[in-house]
C-alpha cells in the first residue's frame, strides 16, 4: 500500500496461506498496521486516532440510543427523559453522546490546525486534505441533525435558522427550504428525515475515514520537518521512520488516555456545561429563545454568517452589482459556505514549496494570527449580533477569507524560508542522541 | 505548538457556553452553597425529603411535576423515602386516569400529576433549563467554577419578590429582578415558617428555598449520584491505564531515542 518500502506480510503457516490465496486480509491489516510512519512526528499526530476513537465511540452510544429514542414531535423530548430516567446506564450513554460532539470536533479542530501549520495539504497529500474537509463537513451536518432530535427549544429554533439559510437563495431558496423541511416549517417529516440521516451519515464518514487513511498511507504521513522518508531502499527508509505499530499505536493509546480523563471528568462532573439551558425546555413553535446559539462547535461560522449585516461596503455594492439578488442575508450565506469552501482549495492557495511552518517565518505570524482570529470568532458567534460584537465578527471574517486568498498566495513569493533539515533522521537527531551511534540507552527486558 | 494549540482550545471551550446565555435573567443570582456541587458533592437525603415537603405543601398547588414517577422517591440517590414511606406518600395524590376517565388514588408506577394551573411551568426540568450564572464577558468561566446555577437560581427567584405589583391586561405581575422580564405572574410565596419540618430543620425563608431549589435538582437530575460515581470510576481506571501506557511507551522508544540532548 504504502510508497514507502518496507517488510510486507509473508503468511506462514498451511491455513494462512489458503486463506491468504482466497482473500489477503490479514495482508491488509498487517500492512496498514506496519506501515512506515516518520518517526520524528510530535504530540500533535495524535488526533486521528482520538478521531478513530470518537467516531466509534458516537457510533456505539448513538446506536444504544436509537433503541430507545422516538423519533416524534410528541415524544421525543419524553423519550429523551426516558433514556435519562429510566434506560439502564441511560444517562451516561446520552452525556457520553452529546459531550462525544465536543470531544469529536475539538479533536478535528486541533487535527486540522496541524495539518494548516505543517503543510500537511500540499503535495502530494492534497487527496486527502479534501477527503478530510469532506469528512468534516459531514460531521457539521451530523452534529446539526443530532442536536435537533431532543426536541429542546434550542432544537428547534436551531433547525429554523439553519433551514432558513437555504430560503435566503434566490428563488431557488424557498422551494429548497420546504424540500429539506418536508413541510413549511419545522415539524415532524423534519425530525423524522433528522434522524434518518443522522443514523445515516456516520457510516459515511467512517467510509470517508477509511479512504483518508487509504490517501495518506500512499503517499506517506507528513511530518513536523515536512521533509519526506527518503525511498531508496528499506535500510534508508529505517533511519527515517519507525512501523506504525507499536510504536505510534502505545503513543496515541496514552494521548487517547490523558484526553479520556479530560473526557471522563467531564461526564461524570458537568455533563452540561457545553450545552445550553434552553434545550431542557420542549420545543415550542409559540415561543422564540431570546438568543439562538448553536453548539459552541459552529460559532465561529455562525459568527461570519452573522458579520456582514446591509452597511458593509461590500455587501452594498454586491446588492448593488447584482440588482439586488445578493442581499445582506444571502451574502452572509454565501461567505459562511464560502469560508468552508475556500479550505478546499487550500492546497493551490497555498504558494509556498515549503510545507513545514516551522522554516516559514512570515507564515508562522500569519498561522498564529489565523488560530487566535477562530477563537475570537467562537467567541463573537455566541455574544448578540449586534454593536461592537458585529464589527468584531466582520474584521475576524475579513481576515478569514484574507488569510486564504491573499496572504497565502503571497507569501509563498515574497517570504524567504529558513534552511530546511536535509533528512527526517537529521531533524531527528537534532532533538534527541543518535541512537544509532552509539551513545544510545539500550530498553532492558523487564526485571 | 501542542501547548498553544491545547490553550486556544481550552479558551474556545469556555469560550462555547458562556456568553450565548448572557441574556437569560436580569437580576443578579445569589451563589447560595448547596451539598451536591463539585466533583464530590452529594445530594442530602434530609434536605430532599424537605425539600419534598415543600413543594407538595406549596409548589404543587400549582406546578407539577410530571416527569418525575412516583416510585423513583424510594431509588438510591435520592430521597429514598423507604418503600413504605414512598406508598404512603403517592396514596396522599389523586391523579386523572384516562383510561377509567376518571380521578383515583395515586399507585407508584404513576407520574407526578401536571400543574393545576397552566401559566405554571413544568418544574420536572427547571433546575436544568435555568443558567444562573454568566460571563464574565462571554467566557463562561463562571459557569466553569461555579456551575450552570440553575438551583442557585430558582432560589434567588423565590427570594427576589419585592412589594411592588402591576395589573395589566387584566393579569397581575410582581416585581421579580432575577425573573427574565422582571415581573412574575407568580406571587410571592415564601414569608419564612411557610413549612414545619418533622426533622426541625430551620425553616426560614432562605432554608426552604435552597430546600426545595435541591429538591427540584434531583427531579432534573435524579442520576446525578450515580454519573458522579461513573465518573470517578472512569476517572481512576483511565489514570492507571495511562500512567501504565506512559511507562510503556517510555521504555518502548528508548532505543530509538537515545539520549535526549538538552
Amino acid at each position: 500500500m504504502s510508497g514507502i518500502p518496507h517488510d510486507h506480510y509473508e503468511p506462514k503457516t498451511g491455513l494462512e496461506k489458503w486463506l491468504h490465496r482466497r482473500l489477503p486480509v490479514v495482508s491488509l491489516i498487517y500492512d496498514t498496521l506496519m506501515i512506515p510512519t516518520p518517526k520524528n512526528l510530535n504530540w500533535m499526530w495524535i488526533w486521528g486516532v482520538i478521531l478513530f476513537f470518537a467516531l466509534v465511540l458516537q457510533l456505539v452510544t448513538g446506536i444504544i440510543l436509537a433503541m430507545h429514542y422516538v423519533p416524534h414531535v410528541d415524544m421525543a423530548f419524553a423519550s429523551v427523559e426516558h433514556i435519562m430516567r429510566n434506560v439502564n446506564a441511560g444517562h451516561m450513554m446520552r452525556y457520553l453522546h452529546s459531550n462525544g460532539a465536543s470531544l469529536f470536533f475539538i479533536a478535528v479542530y486541533l487535527h486540522i490546525f496541524r495539518g494548516l501549520y505543517y503543510g500537511s495539504y500540499k503535495s502530494p497529500r492534497e487527496v486527502t486534505w479534501i477527503i478530510g474537509m469532506l469528512i468534516y463537513l459531514a460531521m457539521m451536518a451530523t452534529a446539526f441533525m443530532g442536536y435537533v432530535l431532543p426536541w429542546g427549544q434550542m432544537s428547534f429554533w436551531g433547525a429554523t435558522v439553519i433551514t432558513g439559510l437555504f430560503g435566503a437563495i434566490p428563488w431557488i431558496g424557498e422551494p429548497i427550504q420546504t424540500w429539506l423541511l418536508g413541510g413549511p416549517a419545522v415539524g415532524n417529516a423534519t425530525l423524522n428525515r433528522f434522524f434518518s440521516l443522522h443514523y445515516l451519515l456516520p457510516f459515511v464518514i467512517l467510509g470517508l475515514s477509511i479512504v483518508h487513511v487509504w490517501a495518506f498511507h500512499a503517499t506517506g504521513n507528513n511530518n513536523p520537518a515536512g521533509v519526506e522518508v527518503r525511498r531508496e531502499s528499506k535500510e534508508v527508509a529505517k533511519k527515517d521512520a519507525v512501523s506504525f505499530w507499536p510504536y505510534f499505536v502505545i503513543k496515541d493509546l496514552f494521548a487517547l488516555g490523558v484526553i479520556l480523563i479530560v473526557f471522563f471528568a467531564v461526564v461524570g462532573f458537568m455533563p452540561n456545561y457545553l450545552g445550553h439551558p434552553d434545550n431542557y425546555v420542549p420545543a415550542d413553535p409559540l415561543v422564540t429563545p431570546a438568543h439562538i446559539v448553536p453548539e459552541w462547535y459552529f460559532l465561529p461560522f455562525y459568527a461570519i454568517l452573522r458579520a456582514f449585516t446591509a452597511d458593509v461596503w461590500v455587501v452594498m455594492l454586491a446588492d448593488w452589482l447584482t440588482f439586488g439578488i445578493v442581499d445582506a442575508k444571502f451574502f452572509g450565506v454565501i461567505a459562511m459556505f464560502g469560508s468552508i469552501l475556500v479550505m478546499v482549495f487550500l492546497p493551490w492557495l497555498d504558494t509556498s514549496s515549503v510545507r513545514s511552518g516551522r522554516y516559514r517565518p512570515m507564515f508562522k505570524w500569519a498561522f498564529w494570527l489565523f488560530a487566535l482570529n477562530f477563537v475570537v470568532l467562537t467567541w463573537a458567534g455566541a455574544m448578540p449580533a449586534e454593536g461592537v460584537y458585529t464589527v468584531i465578527a466582520l474584521i475576524g471574517s475579513t481576515y478569514w477569507f484574507a488569510y486564504f486568498l491573499i496572504i497565502l498566495p503571497v507569501l509563498g513569493v515574497i517570504e524567504k524560508p529558513l534552511p530546511l533539515p536535509a533528512t527526517i533522521e537529521e531533524d531527528f537527531n537534532a532533538h534527541y542522541g543518535d541512537a544509532g551511534a552509539g551513545s544510545a540507552v539500550k530498553a532492558t527486558p523487564a526485571e | 505548538m501542542l501547548k498553544k494549540l491545547t490553550i486556544s482550545a481550552i479558551a474556545a471551550l469556555s469560550l462555547g457556553t458562556g456568553g450565548a446565555l448572557a441574556a437569560e435573567g436580569g437580576g443578579h443570582v445569589t451563589n447560595f452553597q448547596f451539598p451536591f456541587e463539585g466533583p464530590f458533592g452529594k445530594y442530602d437525603q434530609a434536605q430532599l425529603q424537605r425539600g419534598l415537603q415543600v413543594f407538595t405543601e406549596l409548589c404543587s398547588a400549582c406546578h407539577g411535576i410530571p416527569r418525575v414517577p412516583f416510585r423513583s422517591l424510594a431509588d438510591p440517590g435520592g430521597p429514598s423515602l423507604s418503600e413504605e414511606a414512598m406508598i404512603q406518600y403517592t396514596e396522599q395524590w389523586e391523579i386523572f386516569d384516562p383510561e377509567l376517565e376518571d380521578w383515583r388514588t395515586a399507585k407508584p408506577t404513576d407520574h407526578f400529576p401536571e400543574g393545576t394551573d397552566a401559566q405554571a411551568p413544568d418544574l420536572s426540568l427547571m433546575a436544568k433549563a435555568r443558567a444562573g450564572f454568566h460571563g464574565p464577558g462571554g467566557t463562561g468561566l463562571n459557569q466553569l467554577l461555579n456551575g450552570m446555577g440553575g438551583p442557585e437560581y430558582i432560589a434567588s427567584y423565590l427570594l427576589a419578590f419585592t412589594d411592588e405589583w402591576k395589573e395589566e391586561a387584566g393579569s397581575v405581575y410582581y416585581e421579580n429582578p432575577v425573573f427574565s422580564t422582571g415581573w412574575s405572574a407568580m406571587a410571592p410565596v415564601l414569608y419564612g415558617e411557610d413549612v414545619e419540618y418533622a426533622d426541625g430543620a430551620p425553616n426560614d425563608r432562605v432554608s426552604i428555598a435552597k430546600d426545595v431549589s435541591a429538591f427540584l435538582m434531583w427531579t432534573a437530575e435524579p442520576k446525578m449520584m450515580a454519573r458522579k460515581q461513573a465518573g470517578f470510576i472512569s476517572v481512576i481506571f483511565l489514570t492507571v491505564l495511562t500512567v501504565l501506557l506512559y511507562l510503556t511507551n517510555k521504555r518502548l522508544w528508548a532505543p530509538i531515542k537515545g539520549r535526549k540532548k538538552s
